[in-house]
């Protein structure tokens, strides 16, 4: 396999754009964009583990997962507490609060701020996982391109 | 009532201008697929908001709640938190590592052909099964609220098709989008307009409003009955209530994230954080939407009453009705005009994502291996596609009439996507090991227990009261399966497909390519750019 054409897969970007008219103009030494040809079609040049590898990496993937395992746990529990609840648990839940205004309303109105709340932490947290995507990005360039070098 | 005609037309007629529009804006196959990835945060949410509130929605949780009180609003809750699962999930991995479908992030490291096979089967079945309730359901509205001005369902029905083949063989994504958009402005406009006029009968007190739901009014086999319309229960009854409504919400909560005319739009952003942003905005636009279903319910159940409703065409009139007492005629055709938007915007993404998938996933790369013949095939397989898709949803829509029961099409769409798609796209993103036998097994059964637990279920077996007019049950002998909505069977049944057919081998092509999925879901590096004009 030749890996000195200019046009090459990791010659400054990681993969070259795709977008010509077709959508699938050849890149590089490849007919079609990465995601189109089947594990065994596609030998890649490129060393993703050293990637995977990377300890900027590692503590971005687990930051990720640090906030989106616990978030996902917490709503889907919070979700189905609603139906279970009023499901099974009908008396608790016809209390009346206010007026006539029971526990089943006010737990029903709250699933809509308990979503908007974990949507507003989670876009407050991706701001600190982009640019933890940043270094990676910038230091998987450099790392993957003199990796060319040396192969 | 011809008013309603005119001002529904008038939205016709700037809908045609912007596929007009967008017609000379789209050449190549990003553009018609994608909108060339240039559509920004804001509209992107406001187009997956016009996408997703479907007239089930707007018409059928009104109707719900002004018939059965505060179980109607459960639906609304579930529609909403749903997009936690595309917030959390979905959204980005899938911007970053697919092209045009979903089938793009499994095809990432499985084998292409099977994979992308069964993907582009199950895709098929949720929108042209979701495309069809919406056909019969626009045409048996248009033939209430324009029952006046000569306009039959079969009219209607064909005017929908007809409009929603041409956004999409001309426009392409781009007109889609924007038809979507304005949908969701008047939707939100009408509804939020409404919403002011009921607190405004009640004095702007919600005391008031809330005193009134106490203690609804309504005749009930000609005995008045008067019930807190707060309390549980008046939907969901014993012995199977509560867990059809938990079957529902897993229906919702996991099939969401799986609807393919949803996952379409995440292509047409710039990259994958402005996909989250565009998710955030939809959630703000939903989530105010579906809170104010308590004013549209609720205001229809105490200021028109469910007599009133009753006696003039049923359940799905309740919020068109609530604004002809509130704001007499025009404003009573102003909300049908926005019932029909809804209804075009959402079959209008339904066709193009069927007919994306077709194209690109089981055209380009199954039959043809991933190579297009001739410049711009696969674009025109899509127009093709989206012509037969819509010509054929015309005639199933007609074929059924406009008295089908096609309620249970909808949920069976839910379920396809939560029990098929979603488990393997989440396998693919997060188990290394899952394979291209996973993916299939998973795809298949999942789809094939959705579709027979609803055959089996109370939506198509069952026995008709004596003396029923239409025949309601398409099987007449008690139901084998006593839940209308199978996720929680079906769901499991999914990842336990996927799962079975990954132990039965192991893939250690699709497992040397995880690293660089992982890589590209999560940093994006090398992901499908914006492209020029």
């Amino acid at each position: 396999m030749r890996h000195d054409d200019e046009s090459g897969p990791i010659a400054g970007e990681l993969t070259p754009e795709i977008g010509a008219a077709t959508d699938v103009a050849s890149v590089g030494l490849k007919t079609k964009p990465g995601h189109e040809l089947t594990a065994a079609e596609d030998s890649d040049p490129v060393d993703w583990s050293r990637v995977t590898q990377m300890p900027e990496f590692r503590s971005m993937v687990s930051a990720k997962l640090r906030f989106i395992i616990p978030a996902v746990v917490f709503f889907v529990v919070y979700y189905f507490a609603l139906p279970v609840l009023v499901g099974y648990a009908p008396g608790l839940m016809s209390k009346k609060i206010f007026g006539v205004i029971n526990i089943a309303y006010l737990f029903a109105l709250s699933q809509f701020f308990m979503a908007w709340i974990i949507a507003a932490l989670y876009l407050r947290a991706a701001s600190k996982f982009d640019q933890m995507e940043q270094t990676v990005i910038e230091k998987a360039k450099a790392e993957l391109g003199s990796q060319r070098g040396t192969k | 009532m011809t008013m309603a005609l005119a001002m529904f037309l008038f939205f016709v007629s700037i809908t045609l201008v912007i596929t007009y529009w967008a017609a000379r804006r789209t050449s190549g196959a990003s553009a018609f697929f994608a909108a060339n990835r240039q559509i920004k945060g804001w509209q992107n949410g406001f187009a997956v908001a016009g996408d997703y509130m479907s007239a089930a929605s707007f018409l059928g949780i009104a109707g719900i709640i002004a018939f059965q009180g505060y179980d109607g609003f459960m639906y609304s809750v579930g529609w909403l938190v749903a997009y936690l699962t595309v917030l959390l999930i979905v959204a980005e991995p899938l911007r970053n590592a697919g092209k045009y479908t979903m089938a793009d992030v499994l095809a990432y490291r499985l084998s292409a052909r099977p994979v992308r096979a069964m993907a582009s089967l199950s895709t098929i079945t949720v929108s042209v099964f979701y495309m069809i309730a919406q056909m019969v359901g626009a045409g048996a509205l248009v033939a209430l609220l324009l029952k006046n001005s000569g306009i039959s369902y079969h009219t209607a029905v064909i005017g929908v098709g007809v409009l929603m083949i041409v956004y999409v063989v001309f426009g392409g994504m781009l007109a889609t989008t924007w038809v979507q958009i304005i949908k969701a402005i008047l939707l939100m406009g009408g509804t939020i307009l409404l919403s002011i006029l009921v607190l405004a009968h009640f004095g702007f007190s919600f005391a008031g409003f809330f005193n009134a739901i106490g203690r609804v009014t309504y005749h009930d086999k000609g005995v008045e009955v008067v019930k807190d319309f707060l309390q549980p229960g008046l939907r969901f009854k014993p012995p199977y209530g509560a867990l059809d409504l938990i079957s529902l919400g897993m229906a919702l909560i996991f099939g969401t994230a799986g609807l393919p005319h949803i996952l379409v739009r995440f292509y047409t952003v710039p990259d994958a954080k402005t996909a989250r942003i565009s998710v955030v905005w939809a959630m703000g636009l939903i989530g105010t939407f579906y809170i104010l279903t308590t004013f549209l319910g609720f205001g229809a159940a105490t200021i028109v009453g469910r007599d009133k409703i009753a006696t003039s065409g049923g359940t799905n009139m309740s919020a068109p009705l609530l604004a002809q007492s509130l704001g007499g005629d025009f404003f009573f055709a102003f909300i049908a005009a926005i019932a029909f938007a809804t209804i075009l915007a959402v079959v209008a993404g339904l066709t193009i994502s069927a007919s994306t998938s077709f194209a690109h996933d089981f055209y380009t790369n199954v039959i043809h291996r991933g190579t297009e013949r001739k410049q711009g095939e696969e674009v025109r397989v899509a127009r093709v596609t989206a012509f037969i898709v819509g010509a054929v949803a015309i005639a199933i829509a007609i074929l059924l009439g406009p008295n089908a029961n096609v309620a249970f099409l909808v949920a069976l769409a839910f379920a396809v996507a939560a029990s098929a798609n979603l488990p393997v796209i989440v396998l693919s993103l997060f188990w290394k090991r899952f394979t291209t036998r996973g993916a299939v097994c998973g795809l298949g059964t999942g789809l094939v227990a959705s579709i027979l637990l609803i055959v089996m279920g109370p939506s198509i077996m069952g026995v008709d009261a004596p003396g029923a007019t239409a025949a309601t049950h398409l099987i007449q002998s008690p139901p084998i399966f006593p839940l209308e909505n199978p996720g929680i069977v079906s769901i499991p049944l999914g990842f336990i497909g996927a799962v079975l057919g990954t132990w039965l081998g192991s893939e250690p092509a699709a497992e040397a390519k995880y690293d660089e999925l992982l890589v590209r879901a999560s940093t994006g590096i090398g992901a499908e750019k914006a492209s020029g004009h």
